[in-house]
């Protein structure tokens, strides 16, 4: 007779091991994941007549460069581009899941479409919801299209349901090193109405290339679309970094302090 | 209508293809008083009157405001209406949360109608008994849409439902073309006149039995009652009901030997009023 209340209600010890004290100690139910395929930086800018984005074609697993042609910036609707980085199979599901909600909402056919704001308000509500369950949806996003005022639209949300818009904005690496490039074309709300597309798209390109210089887990080869007020869509594949510097390489012996 | 045997539920079909338990829905809604609605290029306007149960009670609300650009009027059950009015709620708050955008008028109505079509295909679920004039304004403009405890749901320039609405209906058809461009105030006034055609004999619109609501791309929906449709009842002018009144004289045609002049008015068809109800 084991006259020890903790071992009450217990198997036995001498019959079937130690307690496992893991049991008694978990904490809660927890899916929190760790991205496995990832994309990097997205950037996006306002101009007059609407906004351009740009995501590079790389998929990485970890340090490797895996896949060198995923497409990182749809289409969805009529009007609206959405960019993704971070975990791809969850970018994937993310693509899945609007591709439905636009087949829902063509049902009808009554006239009514959903556009950037609404797909954006639909996409935050998904982010902040599985964040909320402990299980997130491992990307950061940008929607882009048009407001309902005719005027650029351009907004973020991210695997924390954190959401904010402004004229220009960029995910992953590009958060450091592409939004003060950017931010020199359009620092304020308002700024958008002086730039010009052929200005931003040379910001955008310029950003691009840096980011391939610096950024450990890049491409130089990426998409840029653009989203016009007036309601064209255009994605354009297979750029390439131009004009490039590399003659730094030359000089460089080993990696970092060590000296050969 | 007599009974049969094919009307003891709603999932039994009558030899001819009907419901029968879904058309005695419909005389439900027969039985509470008039709502009508009609609608411009601009804005969409509902009206209705009101009944109370005693003389001291008070008068059974008839329009429900759903969200800023959405309203409706209802005739029928109003315990029934509620229940619809609260999930209508529901939905354009949802698509307020998840889409950031107010519910299209043609959604809103496509989902009340599919909630009644489901009670009237299960086994021990009864036809909701109210039948709603649902007014909104989207980005495709103003509109008005009629639902039916059938399921039904179809859009009118005009519409009317309750007793003796077949009174707003004549004179929604005689002047429709008038409604696509008229002012706001217009519309209302004919949606009064509209109303005012369905009164009993010796019954008068007033203050307290008349609601009015509208709704237009920069008015959200707007609810009058009393003290506030009390202007409207002026600018109305006359507010009592033309039934039981003598018609005007009808002028004396060419006279022939033959043919009889007429001068005297056609029967009356509507003066025994059916036993009044509650709505």
């Amino acid at each position: 007779m084991d006259h020890n209340p903790a071992n009450w209600g217990r198997p036995r010890a001498d019959v079937y091991g130690p307690y496992n004290a893991a049991i008694h100690n978990a904490g809660p139910m927890a899916r929190t994941q760790q991205p496995s395929i990832t994309g990097t930086s997205v950037i996006a800018i306002k101009y007059n007549n609407g906004v351009m984005l740009a995501a590079d074609n790389l998929a990485s697993y970890g340090s490797l460069a895996r896949f060198t042609d995923q497409e990182r910036l749809i289409k969805v609707g009529e009007e609206t581009v959405v960019g993704l980085s971070g975990d791809v199979s969850d970018m994937q599901y993310i693509q899945n899941l609007l591709e439905r909600l636009i087949i829902e909402d063509n049902y009808e056919q009554d006239g009514h479409h959903l556009r950037a704001p609404h797909i954006y308000e639909y996409l935050s509500r998904v982010m902040y919801n599985r964040r909320s369950k402990i299980d997130p949806l491992w990307n950061a996003i940008l929607v882009a299209g048009k407001k309902d005022d005719g005027s650029p639209f351009l907004a973020y949300v991210d695997l924390l349901g954190v959401t904010y818009s402004a004229p220009t904005i960029a995910t992953g690496f590009g958060a450091y090193l592409a939004i003060p490039l950017l931010r020199k074309l359009a620092a304020n709300d308002g700024d958008e109405k002086n730039i010009t597309q052929e200005q931003a798209r040379a910001a955008i390109d310029e950003c691009m290339k840096v980011l391939f210089y610096r950024d450990a887990r890049s491409l130089d080869k990426y998409s840029v679309a653009t989203v016009k007020t007036d309601g064209q869509v255009t994605i354009e594949k297979d750029v390439r970094c131009k004009d490039m510097s590399w003659r730094f390489a030359e000089g460089i012996r080993g990696y970092g302090n060590q000296q050969l | 209508m007599f009974r049969n045997s094919y009307d003891n539920d709603s999932i039994t079909y009558s030899p001819t293809g009907r419901l029968f338990q879904v058309e005695y829905a419909l005389e439900a809604i027969k039985q509470g008083s008039a709502s009508v609605g009609l609608v411009s290029k601009t804005h969409a306007v509902i009206v209705a009157l009101k009944r109370n149960a005693e003389e001291l009670g008070s008068y059974q609300k008839k329009i429900i405001r759903i969200d800023d650009h959405l309203g409706i009027a209802l005739a029928g059950l109003a315990p029934d209406a509620r229940v619809l009015s609260n999930f209508m709620r529901q939905q354009a708050m949802s698509s307020r949360m998840i889409y950031n955008r107010p519910i299209p008028i043609s959604r809103i109505a496509s989902d009340i109608g599919d909630k009644a079509q489901r009670n009237t295909q299960i086994y021990g679920r009864r036809p909701y008994g109210v039948g709603l004039l649902v007014a909104g304004f989207d980005e495709t403009g103003p509109h008005l849409f009629e639902f039916l405890p059938s399921g039904t749901v179809l859009e009118y320039f005009g519409a009317a439902i309750g007793a003796r609405s077949q009174s707003a209906r004549t004179y929604l058809e005689r002047n429709f073309e008038q409604f696509a461009d008229a002012s706001l105030e217009d519309l209302i006034l004919h949606a009064l006149r509209a109303l005012r055609d369905t009164l009993a004999q010796d019954k008068q619109l007033l203050a307290q039995n008349t609601s009015i609501g509208f709704v237009g791309l920069d008015t959200k929906f707007t609810l009058y009652d009393n003290d506030d449709v009390r202007e409207w009842l002026e600018k109305l002018g006359d507010v009592g009901s033309t039934r039981g009144r003598p018609q005007p004289e009808e002028p004396e045609p060419a006279a022939t030997e033959d043919a009889p002049i007429a001068d005297a008015p056609p029967p009356e068809t509507d003066t025994v009023e059916p036993i009044e109800t509650d709505d």
